[in-house]
């Protein structure tokens, strides 16, 4: 099976800023992949070279099991149409100037798809797809509330029938309600249309509703990728718990009664990351050896998921915190 | 019992834009008891932080205020501005979402910690410099007496707000407004800071005024919640009755369009459709009426009030749920077409 996304060892540099520093991670087609983290932690940047909208500095990204990572940008341009990406603010990302028709059929255009007549078919399809009527098609971005602009985006990203959807904190601007009706409609084209989607998110809750495997970032690197149901019930790096434990859940009677992973200071500059497992100063449990050697994402429990922690053990057991 | 630290009663803020009026607060009235987190929630546009803000007349010049507030006995929306002044900062405090736009980028912490001091509790000299370090110790901000005299751009976003929290707490008002404190924060930081707030209300004694959209914050630390929609409270009840028995439709909606880890939604998240309307002026109707499915002729042409419902508390529906049916899956319809 060719996998929709690979990527190797990806490491993305500003400067002296590691702020993608060895990722290796997979999404297999028609798979949401949650790739959850805090600020800094690298996750969007991730996202950005997956689409090459960043080159990348060392390491591979294969999409359908092709290399694109060091494409030049006109070798490039015509494997565009089988990955794209959604942004957190629509209105920053959509051109004030077109209608959200034009804006819709670009992609189309650009990757000379369809006759005019069919292009414009299609345009009114998506506009149904996500749920706008399709006189929306004539109106300018401005004209529109920050969901249906998000749902304009979603159809721009879509209209050329891409095999890989980069989602980047696609709610996080949005208001509680419109979010769920994003989240609903992300879900639902996702299972009608087959893309495999690497849903970037900061949002626990979005990814816990969305996603089958979710990857954790902190600062850089990877440091957990589990199934989505182990992850959110048995998380096994101390990070992961810690984030985990520090979202609260919408509901009283449950969230008084956590217990909560409180964390030492803050995240530090990935300027100069710390040594051995990047998380190890502020790590609750950590032991010597975290400060020496890096932890490897290793396989571990019975379902071989991934974890970069010394202290879990092979069988996945290792340090509950709370 | 205790009469409430604050009391409002009416508040109305109506803004003259170029488009025509708008009713941002539509007679809001709520109390705030002493040590008691009230928590504000509501989507954008509801009206919520214009009703913190009208709360000690921080609004612009193009808005009118009606109605009364106010603070032990003491109305303080007739003060003059000079009294006002006295009041901010000293009895009422406020927090605002984003650190850096609130902080002087070119003063140091201690510098603007210390104006507070100097300006409600005339402190001078060393001793400005003395408090404001036990401060930042306060809301637990590693290594104060270097902190101190640091720039904000020098700190991360998580100890900005703590730095605005103890220019806050300086005076130890009697209440702290807290508009959106975390939204901008990393959530292992927000954790901290909730805890900070809550800490902060024992060790001096204040309530706090807790303005914000997330419902996990509000379950996490609130006591009691006011729900507002469009400009007006349409709900209001301590927490845990709020989340196990609202009566009102969109409270209800609410909660159900928030991914909850604890409580699985695989149908899909529930739906709101349509948009929040912007009022012109104060209608005879509920102003959810026309995204509630149960709505109905009187919805539509005569104003509910806030009047205790099925559960007890505070409800502002025609036909609130019931508590012990409280999701009626026919009540609000699908997405938006």
């Amino acid at each position: 099976m060719t996998l929709a996304l690979e990527v190797v060892d990806l490491v993305k540099h500003f400067g002296p800023v590691r702020a993608v520093d060895g990722v290796s991670l997979t999404v297999a087609p028609g798979e949401v992949l949650g790739l959850v983290g805090e600020s800094g932690s690298g996750k969007s940047t991730l996202g950005r070279c997956v689409v090459r909208l960043l080159p990348v500095s060392a390491g591979t990204v294969r999409v359908n099991g092709r290399d694109i990572a060091g494409l030049s940008r006109r070798r490039l341009r015509p494997l565009r149409r089988d990955f794209n990406i959604v942004f957190q603010d629509p209105a920053s990302s959509l051109n004030p100037r077109m209608t959200v028709g034009d804006i819709i059929r670009e992609p189309l255009r650009l990757h000379r798809i369809g006759t005019a007549t069919t292009r414009r078919r299609r345009v009114d399809e998506l506009l149904d797809q996500v749920g706008l009527q399709t006189d929306v098609g004539r109106r300018y971005p401005h004209e529109l509330s920050g969901g249906q602009r998000q749902r304009v985006s979603l159809a721009r990203a879509l209209s050329a029938g891409p095999t890989l959807l980069v989602a980047d904190e696609p709610t996080s601007a949005l208001d509680v309600s419109v979010q769920a009706a994003v989240l609903n409609l992300i879900g639902r084209l996702q299972a009608d249309l087959g893309f495999a989607c690497l849903f970037v998110t900061h949002d626990l809750a979005a990814v816990e509703f969305l996603a089958q495997r979710v990857a954790v970032m902190y600062l850089g690197v990877l440091v957990e990728i589990a199934a989505r149901s182990n992850l959110f019930s048995a998380p096994r790096h101390p990070y992961t718990q810690a984030l985990l434990s520090a979202a609260p859940i919408p509901d009283p009677l449950l969230q008084r009664r956590r217990r909560r992973v409180v964390l030492t200071g803050e995240i530090p500059s990935p300027v100069n990351p710390p040594s051995g497992c990047r998380f190890h100063p502020r790590c609750p449990v950590a032991v010597p050896e975290c400060a020496r050697t890096v932890p490897p994402l290793r396989p571990v429990g019975p379902a071989r998921e991934l974890v970069a922690c010394h202290l879990v053990h092979d069988d996945g057991s290792g340090p509950r915190l709370a | 019992m205790k009469p409430p630290l604050l009391t409002v009663d009416g508040l109305t803020v109506l803004f003259r834009t170029e488009d025509g009026p708008v009713l941002a607060v539509d007679a809001a009235s709520f109390d705030v008891a002493e040590r008691e987190v009230l928590a504000i929630v509501g989507e954008s546009g509801c009206g919520k932080s214009v009703t913190a803000l009208a709360l000690t007349r921080l609004l612009p010049g193009s808005a009118s205020i009606g109605g009364s507030v106010s603070l032990t006995g003491r109305s303080l929306l007739s003060l003059g501005e000079s009294q006002l002044r006295d009041v901010r900062g000293r009895d009422i405090a406020y927090v605002f979402q984003e650190p850096m736009t609130s902080l002087n980028p070119v003063l140091t912490v201690g510098r603007q910690i210390g104006e507070v001091l100097r300006r409600h509790q005339g402190l001078r000299g060393a001793a400005v410099t003395r408090r404001a370090t036990e401060l930042l110790d306060m809301v637990g901000i590693p290594l104060p007496g270097r902190r101190v005299g640091e720039y904000p751009h020098q700190l991360s976003g998580g100890m900005r707000q703590r730095v605005m929290i103890a220019m806050a707490i300086a005076c130890r008002p009697k209440l702290l407004i807290a508009d959106e404190p975390t939204t901008a924060l990393d959530v292992t930081v927000q954790a901290g800071i909730l805890d900070v707030l809550r800490d902060l209300r024992g060790e001096i004694g204040m309530a706090v005024l807790l303005i914000t959209h997330d419902l996990g914050v509000v379950a996490d630390i609130a006591d009691r919640v006011v729900v507002m929609y469009a400009g007006r409270v349409i709900e209001q009840a301590p927490t845990e009755q709020l989340f196990a028995h609202h009566g009102h439709h969109y409270t209800h909606g609410l909660l159900d369009a928030v991914p909850n880890p604890a409580r699985h939604a695989e149908g899909g998240l529930r739906e709101i459709p349509g948009r929040v309307p912007t009022m012109r002026s104060s209608p005879d109707a509920c102003t959810f009426a026309d995204r509630c499915g149960s709505a109905d002729d009187t919805c539509r042409t005569a104003r509910p009030d806030l009047a205790p419902g099925p559960a007890g508390h505070l409800v502002r529906c025609w036909h609130p749920l019931q508590p012990a049916n409280a999701v009626l899956p026919a009540d609000i319809g699908e997405g938006p077409r």
